[in-house]
């Protein structure tokens, strides 16, 4: 978490510091933001194949050229917006330490650069993501993207996509 | 710059494995009585390989031993010495021991040192004492010995040598320790300037040792005095040196007159080794064939199996859309449309060439499995002291790389107890009046969309009797009047797989359960046939390809799920009647009076089905692992082909599920894990189903 020294120092080296870029999405009223190269594409949503006795978040599994990718909706996960599969439903396709998985958002809205200075600690509250899974808050003047930190929350027991070592 | 000389490493270890491979097949083939020239170079020029290879890589170890075996064989290569059974043993230990030793370098697995100190020094002893009565080996090695004048001898016929080591490290000094140690009676001592001196008691010559320290260090910085005659000298000349005052200046002197001395010996020891840096330079020899050889190796490339599995991965894509091209204008009317249906035609034809020689990439001849054997076959039979005639059939056959990986395990227990059970000893044939060696015939050959791989021997047979009284033993439902096929089938119940149970001639019952699980895993089959008194034939039957399954599309409420084919073995409408319940059981169905439980699909997958009625759905009965069951599903859309697809490379285990495959319409279809099914319908049946 950024504290004020790292504030000001970052201020100080704005412009030697490229920044990072992050997707932002909706689900719901909120706006998300995760790191842009972690994303492989950006697809609609075709039928899925469902899984069997798999908790209702996992919609199932697709076919994307030849690979059998599950595929997450993060509104049910998160129980934000409603679950509705339409021609405007996006699917943001997932590279994560070489697996791949899908996840449905409500939209996807642009790539945005954020420099050091624009990142906010996270609050204690008031995000549907437990907090371990946030980098923070993008200050964009009007807008405020809430940073998921992607790796760590797709390969989390929570999202039950991976084996647990222990299970 | 600095090149990272890892990324090579798996291309030696490669490299080497097939050379020792060949190396081995080769030694195994060797006449003793007279060796072909081009085998014996052959031979050579694979440890030279390894050799050069490790050296490069900086595996002194491998180097070492390669070393020590190339300066042997090169001997043996130019008649200097005669091959003798010995020899090949040797050689063939030395297989091993690098096969351990690369291993190690590959894995980290554990290294045991102590059989390469053995083997170096057995090699050495081959070398060297076999070498003496050659005129050309023994001449320069005679005068080698120290500053002119032979070392004295002891009463015993022991030399006294004094070996002073240049600067090394404590590692190498310890290994020459090691090494010398096992050449005599070594003391020793560290000189003042931290240098370390041995004295040794041993009946080899200073040529020996320099040979054995030239693997380590700079033969020319070795000093080998003769320690009764050196000792006085030094005491002259520096009379403290062992008491701390030693003059740096003393030994250089005294050094001096010795290197002279020294040098030759390590000559005459590297003039073997030396012809064997220049393999080429015998061009008049055997340069054909490796002419040949060279051109046979570059008509081949090294591909890593992941870029052919992603090849096979596109080229499956492709067929799927092809297919679905396909159905789009099959809709088409051919009279407006001819060209552009004569060109699909075409395009699925190419398509389908296409497929076939992409699959044929993962494909390897059986002989990569097969000549693991002739070798184990030789050891286990001189180990029981049969003779077994080894032969293999069909060699050439080919099978999946991954079939291939994996059959290897069950065939290899398979051969041993052929050799163990099933081979009688020889007085035992000879009073059976068959031929004193017995015969193990490996074959494989393509039937059909299969391949069966056959181990069978010309031994005792198996033992009705015994097997049925041991069926009995264990419980096992049998009767006296089954049929053989059955009681051979009893090998593979659980109950049989200890040793002691049956263990002489008749007895096949190690891990046999083992085996037809393994080959049941693989989606294979195993089959015996036996007949008493001249042998047994196991024939295990397998897919051609993993990659490819043939698929049952079953259809339950919307979902079609997709059984292999190889688990059904009819599929049928059941009447009421035959549909029981049992309280807290689940349902039975009644099948050719037989009662098979009833496993509804819709119920452990959560589907809405058409109906739960089982009169009004398909019953799909299957069998694995030797356990029917009945699957209720709603009906059977088809049968086809489908490309299995790994559901775990993206996702995790689905209990139920053993893989995905994509359907004509670019669809997930979710493959049947058959034997999960039915081991779940055992434990339970009633309301839930768990895994």
């Amino acid at each position: 978490m950024l504290t004020l020294t790292d504030k000001s120092r970052s201020n100080d080296m704005l412009d030697a510091e490229e920044g990072t870029e992050y997707l932002a999405f909706t689900l719901g009223r909120e706006e998300y933001g995760i790191d842009i190269l972690r994303v492989q594409e950006i697809r609609g949503y075709e039928p899925v194949t469902r899984i069997a006795n798999a908790p209702a978040f996992i919609k199932g599994v697709v076919n994307l050229r030849g690979t059998i990718v599950p595929v997450v909706d993060m509104r049910i996960k998160l129980s934000l917006g409603e679950a509705t599969y339409d021609q405007f439903t996006v699917v943001i396709i997932l590279n994560i330490a070489g697996r791949i998985v899908g996840m449905v958002v409500d939209s996807v809205s642009d790539v945005t650069t954020l420099k050091p200075h624009q990142l906010r600690p996270a609050p204690e509250v008031g995000s549907a993501f437990d907090n371990e899974y946030l980098i923070g808050l993008g200050d964009l003047g009007n807008r405020m993207l809430i940073l998921v930190d992607i790796d760590k929350l797709m390969s989390s027991a929570d999202m039950g996509l991976v084996e647990k070592l222990a299970a | 710059m600095t090149i990272d000389m890892s990324q090579f490493y798996q291309v030696f270890f490669d490299e080497a494995d097939e050379l020792l491979a060949e190396m081995e097949k080769l030694l195994l083939n060797i006449d003793l009585a007279a060796p072909d020239d081009e085998d014996l170079n052959a031979i050579f020029r694979a440890a030279h390989s390894i050799k050069g290879g490790a050296a490069t890589f900086g595996f002194t170890d491998i180097t070492e031993v390669t070393h020590v075996l190339e300066s042997l064989l090169d001997r043996i290569r130019k008649h200097e010495m005669t091959l003798t059974a010995e020899h090949v043993d040797a050689f063939l230990s030395s297989k091993d021991v690098l096969d351990m030793l690369m291993s190690g370098h590959r894995h980290g697995s554990a290294v045991d040192e102590a059989a390469v100190q053995t083997l170096r020094a057995r090699l050495h002893e081959l070398s060297e004492g076999k070498a003496a009565p050659t005129p050309a080996a023994a001449a320069p090695a005679a005068p080698a010995p120290v500053a002119g004048t032979p070392p004295a001898a002891d009463a015993a016929g022991n030399f006294h040598l004094r070996i002073e080591l240049p600067d090394v490290s404590a590692k190498d000094a310890d290994a020459l320790a090691g090494e010398l140690g096992l050449m005599g009676t070594l003391t020793r001592d560290v000189l003042p300037d931290g240098r370390a001196v041995f004295t040794l008691v041993t009946t080899e010559t200073a040529d020996t040792i320099v040979a054995i320290c030239a693997f380590v260090l700079d033969p020319d910085a070795l000093r080998i005095t003769d320690a009764c005659a050196a000792a006085p000298a030094a005491a002259a000349a520096a009379p403290a040196a062992d008491f701390g005052l030693y003059d740096t200046a003393a030994p250089a002197a005294a050094s001096a007159p010795q290197t002279p001395a020294a040098t030759p010996a390590a000559q005459a020891v590297a003039v073997p080794a030396a012809p064997a840096a220049q393999p080429a330079a015998e061009t008049k020899n055997f340069g054909r064939r490796a002419t040949d050889k060279e051109a046979g190796e570059s008509s081949s490339i090294r591909v890593s199996v992941e870029k052919v599995d992603q090849l096979i991965n596109l080229v499956g894509e492709l067929v799927i859309t092809q297919a679905m091209i396909d159905q789009r204008i099959a809709a088409l009317d051919p009279i407006h449309h001819e060209r552009l249906l004569n060109s699909a035609n075409q395009l699925s034809r190419n398509t389908r060439d296409l497929q076939e020689a992409v699959m044929s990439i993962r494909m390897m001849p059986m002989d990569y499995v097969f000549s693991r054997f002739p070798r184990m076959v030789r050891d286990l039979a001189g180990k029981l002291g049969k003779k077994v005639e080894f032969v293999t059939k069909g060699a050439a056959t080919e099978l999946d790389k991954g079939l291939i990986e994996r059959i290897v395990d069950p065939l290899t227990h398979l051969v041993r107890n052929s050799v163990d059970h099933g081979v009688e000893m020889p007085e035992k044939r000879r009073a059976a009046g068959k031929n004193e060696a017995g015969k193990l015939t490996l074959s494989a050959a393509h039937q059909g969309g299969n391949i069966v791989i056959e181990v069978s021997d010309d031994g005792g047979g198996l033992n009705r009797e015994r097997i049925l009284d041991k069926a009995k033993q264990n419980g096992l439902p049998v009767s006296d009047t089954m049929p053989d096929s059955e009681v051979w089938q009893l090998i593979f119940a659980p109950g049989f797989s200890t040793a002691e149970v049956v263990t002489d001639v008749s007895g096949r019952g190690v891990g046999m359960d083992v085996v037809k699980r393994n080959i049941a895993a693989m989606g294979g089959v195993v089959d015996i046939r036996s007949v008493p008194g001249s042998g047994t034939t196991i024939s295990i039957s397998l897919p051609l390809t993993l990659a490819i399954l043939d698929g049952m599309l079953i259809k339950v409420g919307d979902e079609i799920y997709i059984l292999p084919l190889g688990y059904v073995i009819e599929s049928l409408q059941p009447a009421p009647v035959d549909v029981k319940e049992i309280a807290g059981q689940g349902k039975v169905v009644k099948v050719r009076e037989e009662y098979l439980p009833l496993i509804p699909l819709y119920q452990i997958f959560a589907i809405e089905p058409k109906s739960e009625e089982p009169s009004e759905g398909i019953l799909v009965i299957l069998e694995s692992e030797g356990k029917k069951a009945a699957l209720l599903v709603d009906g059977l859309v088809g049968q086809q082909q489908v490309v299995v697809k790994n559901l775990e490379s993206n996702f995790r285990k689905v209990a139920g599920i053993s893989g995905a495959t994509i359907l004509g319409d670019g669809g997930v279809s979710l493959i049947l894990d058959v034997a999960a099914l039915l081991r779940s319908s055992r434990q339970l049946n009633a309301d839930s189903l768990c895994f």
